[in-house]
């Protein structure tokens, strides 16, 4: 078959592999740097096609509440925003995965906090991994680095939300949403019959075939505090099923390198040069992109912890996934770290002298 | 007659709605939650669409409706059923989706979403307590507390310099042209339960039939937050609130 390949900007590949990926609903509210997700879809109109709803919120509050909702009624449901409107969605999203419900949050980052700026950030990481939200929970955090992955990313996100049920973030920056590349975009896949719905969610509320089943609700509330924490464990044991089974990394020349950059998303792609440029020096460099964010790689950094000398971390920010990386090394290398935050986008030669640094004797 | 002839259905002249089931309520003696509660179980059963019904809960005193009344429900964050029931319903678009909500959650913490559901002219039906305090939350003062009125945050009585006015909610919905059909109810005698009743039927047919937004307003007592008998409450609602809140449709579109 031939390939459907595009020029896009990354928000028009999430906006496009939605539909293509056979979504039911899209509900959001217009933040910069991610508007042309909406406008992409409202241009689109993927009602006319595939039967797609998309609907503009009245804010970001409503809208993570309509994905909460349409996803307790076994639809496929997204939103997307950036790092303030993400913000305002942390409640709804805690109760998204305290009632194990499935739905999708694109979080196009920028720089903070508050209002921050609208130039590209990295510093929601402890947002989308650790939960704004209240209470014990987490949720899948997806991190592409390329607008291919983008599109990829949104097949993905669909299949592990409804394998796990709970929600979903695709983390992603002002760099990756705004930059254009070529995509091969994904065949149209039909969206779930009512049939298929009631077939693979008979959790769902959504009154389909109620004489045949005992009704469901779905709630987060739970007064009998042994009951609660029951709740909580049984998620926890998911939660560690998760991390057992749905760790996704990239290794670039990492396997064998001394010296290895941790880097995600935008700050991935720019250290991929760094990398290159020192092993052309012939220093044994590499780098390690967790494309996990949550489940984190912690066991393959631990592994090429025991083989190489230093690691760096590079990031949009002042300094978030540097800890998960100290964390699972475990004091066996010294890891630095090298950030720009605030919308401040570094250049490859800034990362290669702070990566150089490191291999001085 | 026998115990057996009486107790045969052809001779019973009242029973439990199918759909309400046995759980003991935990609402308090004279509440009007328990009451609209049945009369939803009675509807949806009498419409016989209980296979594409989807109730939304609130956060206040009805957080466990999904309890009592055998249908699916969705549990929503506080003041959020409207987000809610919008998604659920242009997903389900031949669904009855109706949500149930309290002053408080409807008409402050959640105005935004009730606004601008209704002025999308959401095909749902909002039913709204309005018993002019957060009962669950032990009686603190809502946007529709009277002036005047005692509650535990204002234990000296609603004053304009402090607190502001009870909000107009139900007199704003039917201003905006997304809501087809809005009214207000009481259920505080037979005569005013049956009405009540009707108008839940219109509201819910109004949503199986996407003629647009609709509001049915029950003004309600809370003897605990109100700190009364339930007799003296309902006596007190008939001579303060009814004045302030007086029932009747104030939009009727597809009427006219
Ligand atoms: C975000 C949030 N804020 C506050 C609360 C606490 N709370 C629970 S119910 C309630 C008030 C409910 O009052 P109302 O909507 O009038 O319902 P009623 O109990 O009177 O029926 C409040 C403030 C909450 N659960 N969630
Ligand atoms: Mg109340």
């Amino acid at each position: 078959m031939k390939k459907d390949i595009v020029l896009l900007k990354g928000n028009e590949a999430i906006a496009k592999a939605a539909y293509r990926y056979g979504y039911d609903g899209f509900f959001g509210y217009p933040i910069t740097p991610q508007s042309e997700i909406l406008e992409t879809l409202s241009l689109d109109k993927p009602w006319e096609t595939t039967g797609m709803v998309v609907l503009q919120a009245e804010s970001e509050i409503a809208s993570i509440n309509m994905v909460y909702a349409a996803g307790a009624t076994g639809k496929c449901a997204m939103t997307s925003s950036s790092s303030p409107g993400v913000a305002l969605m942390q409640e709804g999203i805690s109760y998204m995965a305290a009632c194990e419900i499935p739905g999708l949050v694109v979080s196009v980052g920028r720089g903070g906090p508050g209002l921050g700026t609208i130039q590209p950030g990295q510093a929601d990481y402890y947002q989308a991994v650790y939960g704004g939200g209240n209470g014990d929970y987490h949720c899948i955090v997806l991190a592409p680095d390329s607008v291919q992955e983008m599109a990829d990313f949104m097949g993905l996100a669909k299949e592990l939300m409804f394998k796990w049920r709970m929600p979903l973030i695709i983390l992603s920056d002002g760099v990756i949403g705004q930059m254009m590349e070529k995509v091969v975009m994904p065949p149209f896949q039909p969206r779930r019959s009512d049939d298929e719905i009631r077939e693979q969610c008979p959790w769902a509320t959504n009154g389909l075939g109620l004489k045949g089943r005992k009704y469901n609700f779905m709630s987060s509330l739970e007064l009998d505090a042994a009951e609660m924490q029951k709740r909580n464990r049984a998620m926890t044991d998911k939660y560690n099923r998760i991390c057992e089974t749905e760790v996704r990394y990239e290794s670039y020349k990492a396997d064998d390198a001394e010296y290895i950059i941790i880097a995600y998303g935008c700050s991935a792609r720019i250290s991929m040069n760094a990398v290159d440029r020192l092993r052309s020096e012939g220093v044994k460099a590499g780098m390690l992109r967790p494309i996990t964010l949550w489940p984190f790689p912690t066991k393959k950094i631990k592994e090429l912890a025991s083989h190489c000398k230093a690691m760096l971390t590079v990031e949009l920010s002042e300094g978030q996934m540097v800890n998960d990386v100290r964390a699972a090394v475990e004091g066996e290398v010294p890891v630095s770290f090298f950030g720009r935050s605030g919308g401040v986008v570094p250049s490859p030669h800034e990362v290669y002298e702070a990566f150089k640094e490191l291999v001085k004797p | 007659m026998t115990t057996e002839d009486i107790i045969q259905p052809e001779n019973r002249v009242y029973g439990k709605p199918s759909l309400m089931n046995d759980t003991p309520m935990h609402y308090c003696p004279g509440c009007s939650h328990g009451v609209v509660h049945k009369l939803i179980a009675e509807v949806i059963e009498e419409m016989g669409i209980e296979e594409k019904t989807v109730g939304i809960c609130p956060v206040g005193c009805a957080v466990f409706a999904y309890r009592y009344v055998d249908i699916d429900w969705i549990e929503a964050s506080h003041g959020r059923a409207p987000a809610c029931a919008s998604a659920v319903k242009r997903l389900w678009p031949d669904h009855l989706v109706f949500t149930y909500q309290g002053d408080g959650d409807l008409a402050c913490i959640g105005t935004g979403e009730t606004i601008h559901a209704l002025n999308r002219g959401e095909n749902i039906a909002i039913i709204f307590i309005n018993n002019a305090i957060y009962g669950m939350t032990g009686g603190q003062m809502a946007p529709t507390t009277l002036m005047g009125m005692k509650t535990a945050t204002c234990p000296y009585g609603r004053q304009p310099d402090l607190h502001g006015f009870p909000l107009h909610v139900t007199d704003i919905a039917s201003t905006l042209e997304g809501t087809c059909y809005v009214t207000r109810q009481a259920v505080n005698t037979v005569a005013n339960i049956r009405k009540a009743k009707k108008a839940i039927r219109q509201a819910f047919e109004n949503s199986v039939n996407k003629r647009g937004s609709s509001l049915v307003e029950i003004v309600s007592t809370c003897s605990s937050g109100w700190k009364m008998s339930p007799e003296k409450a309902n006596q007190w609602m008939e001579e303060n609130m009814f004045p302030y809140y007086p029932l009747g449709d104030l939009k009727n579109v597809n009427k006219e």
